[in-house]
């Protein structure tokens, strides 16, 4: 439990320290130590197993489908991350409550901190891939927050923006790595992938397996070409730029490359794609750090740098390059972390991080200028320092590689020019700040030191800069060989941390980078110009040329697609309609089935002739908006008569009923619309649509022919078996609408209630003015409400209100129900609205009909949980016999409650919707009530 | 019988897609109806044509699928919102953009009338 615990921790942290913001500014700082003070605790009963080669896994399942699980590994290499994740993580907490002003947000800040240290912590403790690269995913998420934490700045939404698209690229293309990884051993779990590197290297995939991991690892660490990312990240407020781009994130990808290592390594790919990325980045971040005028510019190309050797390190594939990186990766962090931190010191107390204005800062803050000192000394390898240990390890590897003929002079030589870089821009870093003359020109003047705790994360890593210089063996030894060890899979080869291997060739290296550096600053006069010269390749405009161009290609591509224009997108759903069934057809065929045709008989051939006609004229004379409509509802009710020719009786009464409203609800519209439709199509288009209808309508005649003489099986014999034994009525389509498939049809009258309601919404505050004539150059007439209309409707209103009530009490067992009675009432009630006007109608109807949707919509409920309460499954009904006086024996379901339900739902929808467009116009509602008065 | 049916689907759909394809809301609006027809008539079919067998039990010796009847049912009545939904999209748009275009086009005069057209040699 406790691993799990301790990836867990900082996040809960981070839930929880913006609860201490009101207590200030210290609260929060405290508040956000406690994760990282319980997590060390829990890590440090671990050491015992892992300090004798062991490794602790804690797994708990999540997907075994998909290889995916909450494993947690601990080992040596883990340990060696988690500890430089916690406690300096600790340290940038207690260096930035001095860092931040008190106008900062602090609860966003430490919150954001919290984060991050989670998702570092979950990288290096995951035991399985998957998990570790949600991780991966979520640093890169965190550290684009903090990049971007003030928000004002462009520099800083650029940067942020930068790192997020560059490590969040490598993060797919690690993923697609891990992937095929996964796929070839079978296994996400880290053990299997560690035990399994012969397979894994011997796989034909292996080359492609390596270099997306690669390209994971090798943006995280901003390594060359991916590098530019990291100065730009420098946007980020100075301990982050300490905590995340120099001793965790940016360490990230080394973490991969070293934990991949006993998986990956060890072929030629690995060795030259590895240490000549690592080369390469070497020396274009040493060279360049030495120009930089910006502080923080100089340590982020020098951190560039770093992160090079300690892949060119790892790349070279020995195991004592494998140990020096990893001791590189320890004392990187260190000094790194502590100039990072002394650059803020410097920024917050002068006001500028310009080398060329910060000058003679000794004789203003000796203590800080002491602590950074020390710092760049490490930096540049001075011996007695941690970092001189782990070069001048690098140089002996350097000296080791087997290459052929003069090859072999090639990373001795890199590695030595690096290092006279680094001496430079140490020297740069040391002499400009602190010397060399007086302050010119700062914003705050004179500086100061900073207060005392500040300085203390620093002072704290200068100590540990000291420590391992001079006694690395109790320092570090048992934690370096058990990382190492981890790292290694087991085989640690014969190494010494001594402070000096006597006089040889690594140490001669180190005296030429040593003198050469210094001589190069003396002389960076000729080298600043002999820069200036240069062409620089700027990465950043590099990358935004890109985007911009990418983003102009989708703009485009989306303006090209999607023009605004229905008429356009249903031509492409059409085509692509077709297009899709064409397939399976053009496989089947079409044909004649077994049952054969039938007979026609006369009466249906004429209703079907009228159909075919009505439908093509309504296309053909669709201009004259009226007349096609006259002809719509020919098409609708000849329907309505084939539903009743061919026995679905319901079905014929539903849509007569519905094709009343309907053609009332199109005429209401076309009030408001113009009732000529113009010609806007060219002749060539009106073609192509004409052959793209009759290739829909041909397909659709031949898929139901075929169909139809098809003989089938259908599941129907259930519901005609059931119907009367179970459902308690013989209507067979009732039953299965309100109790068989009630729930679906709950669902429907939920959908019918939200159109209404929709339209209502839509239609509220909106005024239209209908055009002053029909478009053919008649004036409306002038006819109010007509008197035989209205003394007709009048009356209809009861009659029909009866014959409703009628059809809804006997639907359960005889064509009728709760949506054929609902839509007779609403007609009944629409004609008194068409016969009598607006204010008339609704001066008389005594309710909204929003509240007759929501009753509606309550009763099917009711009726549906009802059989809850009874201990039986949502909406299962019962029945039972009642006596009706006069009418006899009745058969009473609970059914017949949702069926009201449904009854009210589609009367408060239907006349919702139609009263809406109704009263859509405010010269109509002046005129009725004029007439009203 | 068969082919007859068969055929006034396709008549539907012709039509409907027709309109469809048409560059103002109410031709859309009378397309989709059309169309809605069609689809309605054929997801019946698929209980195929029965005749005088109403799946009323104790009517006829044999019954007619009620299955796709009741689908078909709530067809019609959803059909029906979705129309009414459309019908009042397209009156917003009239009311707020004062065109009735769905082709992309931003015109702000009134469409010609149908004189106008006939002059002008259509």
């Amino acid at each position: 439990m406790s691993l799990p615990l301790v990836v867990l921790l900082p996040f809960l942290g981070a839930i929880a320290a913006p609860l201490f913001a009101q207590g200030g500014r210290t609260a929060i700082a405290i508040a956000s130590s406690v994760p990282a003070l319980i997590a060390l605790a829990a890590l440090f009963p671990h050491w015992s197993v892992l300090s004798a080669g062991g490794t602790v896994l804690h797994t708990y399942e999540w997907l075994p489908a998909l290889g995916l699980s909450f494993s947690f590994r601990l080992d040596g290499l883990a340990l060696l991350f988690a500890l430089l994740i916690l406690i300096i993580g600790l340290l940038v907490i207690i260096y930035s409550h001095y860092y931040l002003s008190a106008k900062e947000n602090v609860a966003k800040f430490y919150s954001l901190l919290l984060c991050f240290k989670g998702s570092m912590l979950g990288i290096v403790l995951s035991g399985n891939l998957l998990l570790m690269l949600i991780f991966w995913e979520l640093t890169s998420l965190t550290s684009f927050l903090l990049i971007s934490f003030w928000t004002h700045k462009q520099d800083a939404r650029r940067g942020a923006r930068m790192a997020l698209a560059i490590t969040g690229g490598g993060g797919l293309a690690l993923l697609a790595g891990i992937l095929l990884i996964g796929n070839i051993v079978g296994s996400f779990e880290l053990d299997d992938v560690l035990a399994a590197g012969d397979l894994i290297k011997s796989h034909s995939l292996y080359p492609v397996a390596l270099t997306l991991v690669l390209l994971g690892a090798f943006t995280k660490s901003a390594q060359f070409p991916f590098h530019f990312w990291l100065p730009h990240a420098m946007q980020a407020p100075t301990p982050i730029s300490a905590y995340l781009h120099s001793a965790t994130m940016v360490k990230a990808g080394i973490f991969l490359m070293a934990r991949l290592y006993p998986a990956l390594a060890g072929t030629e790919q690995w060795f030259y794609m590895v240490s000549f990325t690592g080369m390469a980045t070497l020396l274009l971040g040493a060279y360049i750090a030495m120009f930089k005028h910006d502080l923080k510019g100089l340590l982020a190309y020098s951190t560039v740098s770093h992160l090079g050797l300690i892949t060119l390190l790892l790349g070279m594939g020995t195991q004592l390059a494998a140990v020096a990186a990893i001791f590189h990766v320890i004392n990187h962090a260190t000094f790194k972390a502590s100039l990072f931190m002394a650059a803020g010191i410097i920024d917050h107390e002068t006001g500028t991080r310009d080398m060329r204005r910060i000058n003679g800062l000794w004789r203003y803050m000796p203590h800080t200028a002491t602590l950074a000192m020390v710092a760049a000394s490490s930096m540049a390898g001075v011996p007695l320092l941690n970092g001189f240990l782990s070069k001048e390890m690098f140089f002996a590897e350097s000296l080791q590689l087997n290459l052929p003929g003069l090859w072999a002079w090639v990373p001795p030589i890199v590695a030595t020019l690096a290092g006279i870089f680094a001496v430079a821009y140490s020297a740069r870093f040391v002499h400009d700040v602190f010397f060399n003359g007086k302050p010119v020109d700062l914003p705050k003047f004179p500086p100061h030191e900073p207060p005392r705790y500040m300085k203390f994360p620093v002072e704290i890593l200068v100590f540990a800069c000291i420590m391992v210089g001079v006694f690395p063996t109790i320092s570090v030894g048992p934690l370096l060989y058990s990382a190492a060890s981890a790292t290694l899979g087991g085989e640690v080869p014969d190494y010494q941390l001594a402070i000096l291997h006597g006089f040889n060739l690594p140490l001669l290296m180190s005296f030429l980078a040593f003198f050469g550096g210094l001589l190069m600053y003396t002389q960076r006069q000729r080298f600043f110009d002999f820069h200036a010269q240069l062409r620089e390749v700027d990465g950043k405009a590099v990358f935004e040329f890109v985007v911009s161009k990418i983003e102009d290609m989708a703009h485009s591509f989306t303006g090209w697609l999607e023009n605004g224009s229905l008429q356009r997108y249903a031509l492409l759903l059409v085509v692509s309609v077709i297009a899709v069934a064409i397939m399976p057809l053009a496989e089947n065929g079409f044909y004649i089935g077994e049952n054969g045709l039938s007979p026609v008989d006369w009466p249906t051939g004429t209703a079907a002739s009228v159909l075919i006609v009505s439908a093509l004229a309504t296309a053909t004379w669709h201009r004259e908006r009226f007349y096609a409509l006259v002809l719509l509802s020919v098409v609708g009710l000849v329907v309505a008569l084939g539903f009743a020719r061919f026995s679905a009786p319901d079905l014929a009464m539903t849509q007569l009923s519905v094709e009343v409203v309907t053609i009332v609800l199109l005429m209401l519209a076309l009030y408001y619309m113009p009732s000529w439709t113009p010609i806007e199509s060219s002749k060539g288009q009106r073609i192509r649509d004409i052959l793209i209808a009759l290739a829909a309508g041909t397909g659709m005649t031949l898929i139901t022919l075929t169909m139809l003489t098809q003989p089938f099986s259908s599941i129907s014999e259930f519901f005609l078996e059931n119907s009367k034994p179970g459902g308690g009525g013989t209507n067979v389509v009732n039953v299965i609408l309100v109790d068989f498939r009630g729930f679906d049809t709950l669902g429907e009258i939920t959908v019918l209630a939200i159109a209404a309601l929709g339209i209502y919404a839509m239609l509220k505050n909106t005024a239209l003015t209908p055009p002053p004539g029909d478009g053919l150059g008649h004036a409306w007439t002038r006819d109010h409400y007509p008197l035989m209309l209205r003394q007709v409707a009048r009356p209809m209103l009861p009659l029909a209100l009866m014959v409703s009530a009628y059809i809804f009490l006997r639907g359960h067992n005889l064509p009728g129900g709760g949506f054929i009675a609902g839509l007779i009432t609403s007609v009944a009630l629409i004609l008194q609205y068409i016969a009598s006007g607006m204010v008339w109608t609704e001066d008389r109807i005594p309710f909204r009909y929003h509240n007759v949707i929501g009753l509606g919509l309550l009763f099917a409920t009711i009726a549906g949980a009802g059989s809850l309460a009874f201990g039986y499954p949502f909406l299962t009904t019962t029945f039972g016999y009642i006596n009706w006086p006069v009418v006899g024996k009745f058969e009473v379901a609970s059914a017949l409650v949702f069926d009201l339900g449904v009854y009210l739902a589609v009367i408060g929808a239907t006349l919702l919707a139609l009263v809406s467009i109704g009263r859509l116009s405010p010269h109509s509602a002046i005129k009725s009530k004029m007439e009203g008065a | 019988m068969e082919l007859l049916f068969a055929l006034a689907i396709g008549a539907l759909t012709t039509s409907g897609v027709y309109l469809l394809l048409r560059a103002r809301t109410f031709p859309v609006i009378m397309g989709l109806t059309l169309l809605s027809y069609g689809v309605n008539l054929f997801l019946f079919a698929s209980g195929r044509l029965a005749t005088g067998q109403q799946p009323v039990i104790g009517t006829a010796a044999s019954y007619s699928d009620p299955l796709p009847q009741a689908l078909v049912l709530t067809a019609i009545v959803i059909g029906f919102a979705m129309t009414a939904f459309l019908v009042v999209l397209s009156l917003r748009n009239l009311a707020d953009n004062e065109n009735d275009h769905v082709d992309g086009r931003r015109e702000t005069a009134p469409p010609p009338s149908k004189l106008e057209q006939e002059v002008s040699g259509k």
